[in-house]
């Protein structure tokens, strides 16, 4: 990038409430939150529980009542919203681009506003459209109403990071497009995100897209009550209380497989041979090394089928027509997720794992995953012990304390 | 004299009166614009304003020409006057009524995204309310026209200008030779203006209206 970017500022909510006219109970009642420069937090929670107010009160599009909002230790509360709000990124639902304006012009609304050249603001928009993954010489004079629903919400987000904010908010940016379209965005937010390192506070009701994104996660209850605000990690193993585990929902071993990655786990490698090694060499490989298959890689090192001992006489001795294609890889990006649904449908129940141009890298199979996923699931359960203890021990010294000072008065 | 020999012999004539009558559609047209907007713009926020606006317009619109250029001419004289001033309210309606509803239709949304993206009230009306609010507004003017067209013609009862003075000249002497014609030629040629204005207005809709937008 030409420009070095802004990255994240930290954000301070202080018993922050709103309460509307007419309505005896506040529809947000004192939320006291911090949010780590650089960090994700997604508010996720059902809906009509104040989450979306809650996020609007940041850019106050919605004035709070009560308490102080702090960016970067600058009380943004009493600060001209206009302002504020030209320096926060804003994404929406069904992206808010306006119809009447080309991408380009959307993207450049707010450079424009705060005064930025003409130069300056042609160079960024080619850079955020670069950025999205959208060709700036083919998208730049389009109408919205060309692009796809994703492509929408692409250029929304580069709408939002135009003018380099240091805080990025997300209302449900992602609820209006189809599941495979929202699994691409959430992919290339996290690209983005581990390229820019904003601030980013994003509101779902969609539990798996919490986990996805989320470096933190916050539970909210009616009235924007923190049910539970941690990793996703300690969330889905354990809940603080029945509110958040119903919001969890069944299965949380099934999503905890989602937060690993393949590389983060044992892969076992296998015998393997490419296509210019001789039959010969082929033959011994099979014989000496004890599985009754191999994998066979192409001459690029990608791999390219199984083969068992019996194919190789079959086929009389022809590569060509021996052994089963492999249908399925898995990147050692993919969550173990992917990598168990690609077990499941092989039938042989093992995948093979690529790198980044597609090579050969090693095989996951059905007893890896489990083995991972015990060992998972058991540190997961170790730390939140750990974690409990710690708890329970600052408590008994609360009390302790507490004790001790009624003593001391009681004395006096 | 036939219809056409008429023409040919005071074409001059009503050359003058149609550019006069169009002269002064146009004018009372650019006034009940600004105006009509302008009442759309300070009203559509707000439901009550909003109908009160549209009532009082329609209101306007359900008094006879004929009797608001009568009651006028007491009170402002003959002439342009009443001519303009009776133009411009029947003007208003269509224009303020459009501007109310093409302002109200705007996705909120956008608006909030407008908001939220840190413009200013007035730059979320120019920029992002009005564009978006514009065919609809247009529409509201081309009808407007349209409806001027017809009523200028009675501006000739105040001895206002225009091809109304040709069609009441004829009513009064009907019998006589040219009568008849009179009559005629006035009413095509206001109807040819009403066309051609039409026309302009497809080309101002074609020239003013993003491509984003357009139908």
């Amino acid at each position: 990038m030409p420009e070095t970017s802004t990255r994240g500022a930290a954000i301070e909510l202080e018993n922050l409430s709103k309460r509307y006219p007419g309505n005896p109970g506040p529809a947000v009642d004192n939320v006291t939150m911090h949010i780590n420069a650089g960090e994700t937090v997604i508010f996720v929670g059902p809906s009509g529980c104040g989450k979306s107010t809650t996020l609007k009160m940041i850019n106050r599009l919605i004035e709070p009542s009560s308490g102080r909002i702090r960016i970067n230790e600058e009380d943004v509360t009493r600060m001209d919203p206009v302002k504020l709000r030209r320096h926060v990124g804003y994404a929406i639902q069904a992206s808010g681009l306006f119809p009447h304006m080309t991408v380009a012009q959307n993207i450049a609304l707010v450079p424009k506003m705060i005064g930025w050249s003409k130069t300056r603001i042609r160079e960024r928009v080619e850079e955020m459209l670069d950025l999205v993954g959208l060709d700036p010489r083919e998208f730049h004079g389009r109408y919205p109403r060309q692009l796809s629903g994703g492509q929408q919400q692409r250029v929304g987000v580069a709408r939002a990071l135009a003018a380099d904010p240091p805080v990025l908010l997300m209302d449900e940016p992602f609820g209006a497009v189809d599941p495979i379209t929202r699994d691409h965005l959430q992919d290339e937010l996290i690209r983005l995100q581990r390229e820019l390192h904003k601030t980013i506070v994003f509101v779902t009701h969609d539990f798996d897209e919490a986990i996805k994104l989320g470096d933190r996660i916050a539970v909210l209850r009616e009235r924007s009550h923190i049910a539970q605000f941690d990793t996703p990690e300690a969330i889905l193993t354990n809940p603080a209380d029945d509110f958040v585990s119903g919001f969890v929902g069944a299965g949380a071993a099934l999503k905890r497989l989602n937060l690993t990655r393949v590389r983060d786990v044992e892969i076992t490698d296998y015998p393997t041979v490419t296509v210019d090694d001789p039959l010969q060499s082929i033959f011994s490989l099979l014989r000496s090394s004890g599985t009754n298959e191999i994998l066979l890689l192409d001459k690029r090192g990608r791999p390219y089928k199984w083969l068992r001992r019996g194919d190789l006489m079959r086929a009389k001795g022809s590569l060509a027509r021996a052994g089963t294609l492999v249908y399925d890889t898995v990147t050692r990006d993919a969550t173990l997720r992917d990598a168990l649904e690609a077990v499941l449908t092989d039938s042989a129940g093992r995948v093979a794992v690529t790198g980044r141009r597609g090579e050969y890298t090693g095989v996951v199979d059905m007893e890896t995953l489990i083995n991972s996923v015990h060992e998972l699931l058991e540190a997961d359960r170790l730390e939140a012990m750990a974690h409990q203890h710690d708890l329970e021990e600052a408590r008994a010294a609360q009390t302790h304390a507490e004790q001790e000072g009624n003593a001391g008065e009681a004395k006096a | 004299m036939n219809f056409w020999e008429y023409l040919g012999s005071r074409h001059q004539q009503l050359l003058t009166d149609a550019y006069q009558h169009a002269s002064a559609v146009f004018q009372c047209m650019v006034v009940a614009t600004v105006l009509g907007v302008l009442i759309g713009v300070v009203t559509y926020r707000s439901e009550r304003a909003g109908n009160l606006a549209t009532l009082t317009t329609s209101a306007i619109l359900t008094v006879p020409s004929l009797a608001m250029i009568g009651l006028l001419i007491p009170v402002v004289g003959l002439g342009v006057p009443p001519t303009v001033i009776a133009l411009t309210l029947y003007g208003l309606l269509p224009i303020v009524r459009n501007a109310i509803v093409g302002l109200r239709g705007v996705d909120p949304t956008l608006v909030d995204a407008a908001t939220g993206i840190g413009m200013s009230r007035p730059m979320r009306l120019v920029r992002i309310e009005l564009p978006l609010a514009w065919p609809p507004i247009l529409t509201g003017i081309r009808v407007s026209t349209q409806m001027l067209m017809g009523i200028a013609a009675i501006a000739a009862y105040a001895s206002g200008p225009g091809l109304g003075n040709l069609i009441f000249r004829g009513l009064a002497s009907l019998g006589s030779k040219n009568a008849l014609n009179q009559v005629l030629s006035g009413t095509l040629a206001i109807i040819i203006l009403a066309l051609l204005f039409d026309a302009v207005y497809v080309l101002i809709g074609r020239l003013t209206i993003p491509r984003g937008i357009r139908a």
